[in-house]
């Protein structure tokens, strides 16, 4: 089809600085495409094609007709082409004069830009820096994306490895170096935790009888080791999800979450003493220990708090001693201390 | 200093003499780490220490050592990304020599923290130029060693034929002599705009 000298050089013009265009005719027939527009029709060349053959206009809405289209003037269109890889694309479309001369008039211009999707069209299509205007910021655009990604990766490293660098420093902060138990600081976090959900837990305070005479004995080489043991068979007699936490010398606390059942706190308390009073065997000594305890539940306040709860479980520790060693107590509420008979002597 | 450099400088060591000729000179630095961070921040002084201690090691000059790791950045397959970024300069050696005015102003939008040595071009016509290199003041780094090494890399990879030499340095500028005889002598190496998906 010959377009006439105007036509000619106007698609001369569209071909430089808008290499992704198409030209419609009155019937809206695409009466020429871009070099751009026409690389992304891998099913063949879209000239000759209906509008309706070569693109699908997604939003806004039309009939279809070529009145519809040229109504749409300066309108943003959000369309597909009729391509294999169904194309998604930006249009703007520019009605041009219908005053009856040559076959462009009644016509449009459509305009097309990748939008989005703009780094994966350039890679499906191998699309270079020669298909788009010298003016566009297409270039510039799939630049600054590379770079971009290269410096958020190494962000995400480098994010990666601090993390495991705080994860693995808060356990060391955490942890008692001597027995590898919890020590105070991570006590205290996870009675806010407890205390801040509102979950209910039981504490104990154990603390070791006849420690301080093993100490005084075999020195404190033996004594470490002693606290070890202890360790480990606190470990042994409680469950996974408890924390057991070294807080002093032959300070011990030994957190449940969700025990609220008094009857409950006291037998775990008397199977620890019972399992803390085996024999101990170190290099060519035994020695023996045992532990009393005091214990309070969060049930039994009507706001639990950590520091509250610790305080009484002292009270009942102390009452404990009181009543001689190798025993526990269960701090009460509503006597103050120790309630009647709930110390469950064991000797 | 912007911890890019010095890793720049570290991969240039690993993957080009091993880890343990790395280690050896972190050892003799002593700085108490053996690797750096890219996205984090250094002493201004630690580069130079460094690339002292590279260079003896190796037993280059310093300028040999920063001209190695300019041809790295662009050659190595560990830094295709970098080269990547320098080919979006343009299609030719000759558009990507024009484009070099704009490569800090490019790189500040990738890290704006990273301070590289503002380049300007001059054409002196007849396909001579001369490339100013004005290096950050508070770094004692000459980097015209690097952008020589970067170039005559990039030569190769747009298959240019380019005589580069340089030509000396005036308090913070270098300047270095370029020679194109040929924009299309050898094969160059293939650079898409788009980037395959991970």
């Amino acid at each position: 089809m010959t377009l006439g000298p105007t036509g000619n050089t106007l698609i001369l013009l569209l071909d430089m600085l808008c290499p992704m265009h198409a030209v419609l005719g009155m019937s809206g027939r695409i009466l020429h495409a871009g070099p751009t527009l026409a690389k992304l029709y891998e099913n063949g060349d879209p000239i000759d094609r209906k509008f309706q053959d070569a693109f699908e206009l997604r939003r806004p809405h039309t009939d279809g007709s070529m009145a519809a289209l040229r109504a749409l003037a300066g309108a943003k269109l959000h369309l597909r082409l009729c391509n294999p890889r169904q194309t998604e694309v930006k249009g703007m479309l520019v009605p041009l004069p219908d005053d009856g001369d040559g076959p462009l008039s009644g016509g449009a211009v459509l305009n097309l830009s990748f939008g989005i999707g703009l780094q994966e069209a350039v890679h499906d299509f191998a699309l270079t820096g020669r298909d788009f205007a010298a003016t566009d910021m297409t270039i510039e655009m799939l630049y600054l994306i590379e770079a971009k990604s290269v410096a958020m990766e190494a962000s995400c490293n480098l994010n990666n490895r601090l993390q495991g660098a705080m994860i693995a420093a808060e356990e060391q902060a955490y942890t008692d170096t001597l027995t590898g138990l919890r020590n105070r600081r991570a006590l205290d976090a996870v009675l806010t935790r407890l205390t801040e959900s509102e979950r209910d837990f039981a504490l104990m305070n154990v603390d070791l009888d006849y420690f301080k005479a093993v100490n005084d004995r075999l020195g404190h080489a033996a004594g470490d080791r002693v606290l070890q043991a202890v360790a480990r068979a606190m470990a042994a007699e409680t469950r996974r999800a408890d924390i057991i936490a070294r807080i002093g010398g032959d300070e011990f606390v030994v957190v449940l979450p969700g025990v609220v059942d008094h009857h409950r706190v006291g037998e775990t308390a008397q199977r620890l003493i019972k399992r803390l009073e085996h024999p101990i065997a170190l290099q060519n000594e035994t020695c023996h220990v045992s532990a009393s305890i005091g214990a309070a539940l969060s049930c039994d306040y009507r706001v639990p708090s950590g520091q509250r709860m610790m305080e009484d479980a002292d009270r009942a520790l102390y009452a404990a001693k009181e009543g001689g060693r190798g025993r526990h107590v269960i701090y009460a509420q509503e006597t103050g201390i120790s309630g009647p008979d709930r110390s469950g002597g064991h000797k | 200093m912007h911890g890019v450099i010095n890793r720049a400088v570290e991969r240039f060591v690993r993957d080009t003499y091993g880890r343990d000729v790395w280690l050896d000179i972190m050892r003799r630095l002593d700085l108490g780490f053996s690797e750096f961070e890219a996205m984090l921040s250094y002493d201004a002084q630690v580069t130079p220490r460094l690339l002292g201690a590279v260079a003896d090691r190796l037993k280059k000059s310093r300028d040999e050592v920063l001209e190695d790791i300019g041809t790295y950045l662009v050659s190595h397959p560990n830094m295709a990304a970098v080269r990547r970024l320098l080919r979006f300069g343009g299609p030719t050696f000759q558009e990507f020599l024009h484009s070099l005015d704009d490569l800090p102003e490019r790189t500040r939008l990738a890290i704006p923290e990273l301070a590289l040595p503002e380049l300007t071009l001059v054409d002196h016509g007849a396909d001579r130029f001369c490339l100013k290199v004005h290096n950050p003041e508070a770094v004692d780094v000459a980097f015209g060693y690097v952008v020589l090494g970067l170039l005559r890399a990039l030569a190769d990879d747009y298959g240019a034929l380019v005589m580069l030499e340089h030509m000396g340095a005036a308090g913070h500028q270098e300047t270095l002599g370029i020679h194109l005889l040929a924009t299309a002598h050898g094969e160059g190496r293939i650079f898409t705009l788009g980037k395959a998906a991970p």
